[in-house]
């Protein structure tokens, strides 16, 4: 679906990328890891068609700088950081929609399910919203068409537990009809997100590596925690993934995101030395386990 | 066609949001009620009196403020939204660059005629409300000049942006352009002539080739048809275009310049890097 040939580009005398051969096919759910200046972000530019650059890219056959609005077209974007738009979040919802031949309801609906109410921030304008309302409204934009290439920048980095579960099962939804780019400086934020790493350094690839992929996105965890004692700071922590205590606040189950076990678990290693015992269980169908 | 008037909608609600436009309306709503308010309708100066003077006070208080304004907003408000990632986002979106560039003009121009224009349309009606005479030719040919100042300035601060990397030094641009065209109304040229190393002639063309300038003659022109005010270069100017044909000209050059300033500032938007 994806090939770059060779692909670089000089900011100056600066070379951000440097020679990249890449090969994408349909379906791929990718994470785009990599320090600060990398060149993850040049790349997306580059796949856009934001940036000019020397080498070859073509998406579906087309080019992204002459190709614009037919590459485009099938392309859904998430920015790491949201534009500053003073417009309101209804006239946002409107030209995206009116310029990718979306349906401004499906965007309306998928923003709900992510625990946004369009209809009372309709008038208000976009850069007056939260970091997390900001977020979800330009992931319901992106995936409130058909694309078939969704390219995000740390999609989920401003996202509570609830909604990245959410999240996750939008993206579970799309799998097998539209690949995925998902960058983050950190592996363990997307790396049960994907089925395929590259990793890139100083504008070249250094890894390149497909990842077991036995967990689906959209696969859920029962987990059943012990606390060698109550802890505010613990109860509080697991009361943002929606956890439940029992009466002594020792005993706590919950449910977690398949994707997102590894940034769970990463959040317990805070809490290692309150914890007695800690039991994750995959739901593997209607009312069945797997330990 | 859609994508070019969605381009101009969105650059019209943005810019109806922004704090320089309510400034924007404020300077040029302002100027005409202070004219009321000091009863500019009733003195008479030149032979001119009731709204024909006005007018002309309006006119020239527009040519001194307008240019700088268009200038200093445009370039902040293109260059700033590359800056702040507008673009990365908004151009991520199936739109064709010249849809999104020319419809960021159109969207534009209309924001920042429109006050203009409707602070003087409120001039007139008032007028008439005050019974007032009108002179309906000064009104039309003081629209046709100011859509053709807005066209120019408007051109010449998207070729700046799209230019200039930054916004600092899109503004510092801006501002330079602005001044150069100051100075050459009067004072480089009067002191190069003065200095007699360059023929009347020349610092006539070059006068004519400033479009403030152009601006300034064709609004004395209206009320002086002999010129006669500008002395000698008036014999130049009338010679060689005639006082209908200077009318003209002060229209088609300030708007071509413009439109050929926005179609470079284009060329250089879509061949290089966009965010």
């Amino acid at each position: 679906m994806i090939r770059c040939e060779n692909l670089s580009k000089n900011f100056r005398r600066a070379r951000v990328l440097d020679g990249i051969n890449l090969d994408i096919a349909l379906g791929e759910r990718i994470a785009l890891i990599g320090s600060n200046g990398a060149g993850k972000t040049t790349l997306f530019r580059c796949l856009l068609g934001e940036y000019v650059y020397d080498g070859k890219i073509s998406i579906e056959g087309h080019a992204p700088r002459t190709e614009r609005t037919r590459v485009l077209g099938n392309i859904g974007f998430v920015p790491q950081l949201p534009p500053p738009l003073k417009m309101p979040v209804g006239q946002l919802i409107e030209f995206s929609a009116a310029l990718s031949g979306a349906d401004p309801h499906q965007i309306d609906a998928i923003a709900a399910r992510l625990g946004l109410d369009v209809a009372s921030i309709r008038t208000r304008p976009f850069i007056k919203l939260s970091g997390g309302m900001k977020q979800k409204l330009l992931i319901a934009i992106a995936l409130g068409r058909s694309a078939k290439l969704l390219i995000m920048d740390e999609p989920a980095a401003n996202l509570d537990p609830e909604a990245r579960k959410i999240f996750f099962d939008l993206l579970a939804e799309r799998q097998h009809n539209a690949t995925m780019i998902i960058s983050s400086h950190r592996i363990d934020e997307v790396a049960a997100l994907v089925n395929r790493v590259i990793e890139m350094d100083l504008g070249k690839i250094v890894l390149d590596d497909k990842v077991a992929d036995d967990v689906s996105l959209s696969g859920r965890f029962a987990c059943r925690l012990l606390a060698r004692r109550a802890d505010a700071a613990l109860a509080k922590t697991l009361a943002t993934w929606q956890f439940t205590a029992d009466a002594d606040g020792c005993v706590w189950q919950g449910e977690v995101a398949g994707p997102d076990r590894l940034r769970f678990i990463g959040m317990l290693s805070r809490y290692v030395a309150l914890i007695a015992d800690l039991r994750l269980t995959e739901k593997v169908g209607a009312g069945r386990t797997a330990e | 066609m859609k994508q070019l008037w969605l381009s101009a909608r969105l650059d019209i609600v943005e810019s109806l949001r922004a704090r320089w436009f309510m400034i924007y309306t404020a300077v040029f709503g302002g100027i005409v009620a202070l004219l009321f308010l000091f009863g500019l309708t009733e003195s008479r100066v030149l032979g001119f009196i009731g709204l024909s003077r006005l007018l002309v006070t309006y006119i020239q208080l527009t040519m001194a403020i307008l240019p700088i304004f268009v200038l200093i907003t445009t370039v902040r408000s293109v260059a700033g939204d590359r800056e702040a990632g507008v673009y990365e986002y908004l151009l991520s979106l199936p739109v064709s660059l010249g849809a999104w560039f020319w419809g960021k003009i159109l969207g534009r121009y209309l924001v920042v005629f429109a006050p203009v224009f409707l602070a003087m349309l409120a001039a007139v009606v008032i007028a008439l409300v005050k019974g007032i005479d009108v002179p309906w030719d000064m009104f039309g040919y003081y629209t046709a000049l100011l859509a053709a100042m807005a066209a120019c300035f408007l051109g010449l601060g998207m070729l700046i942006s799209a230019v200039a990397r930054s916004t600092d030094m899109a503004q510092g641009a801006a501002f330079m352009t602005w001044l150069v065209l100051l100075l050459f109304l009067d004072l480089i040229l009067l002191g190069v002539m003065i200095q007699g190393r360059i023929a009347p002639e020349l610092a006539v063309s070059i006068a004519l080739v400033n479009p403030l300038q152009v601006f300034r003659t064709a609004a004395l022109a209206l009320f002086d048809p002999q010129l006669i005010v500008l002395g000698p270069a008036a014999y130049v100017i009338l010679d060689t275009f005639g006082a209908t044909g200077y009318k003209l000209f002060a229209l088609a050059y300030p708007t071509s310049l413009g439109l050929v300033a926005a179609g470079l500032g284009f060329f250089i938007f879509r061949r290089g890097d966009l965010p």
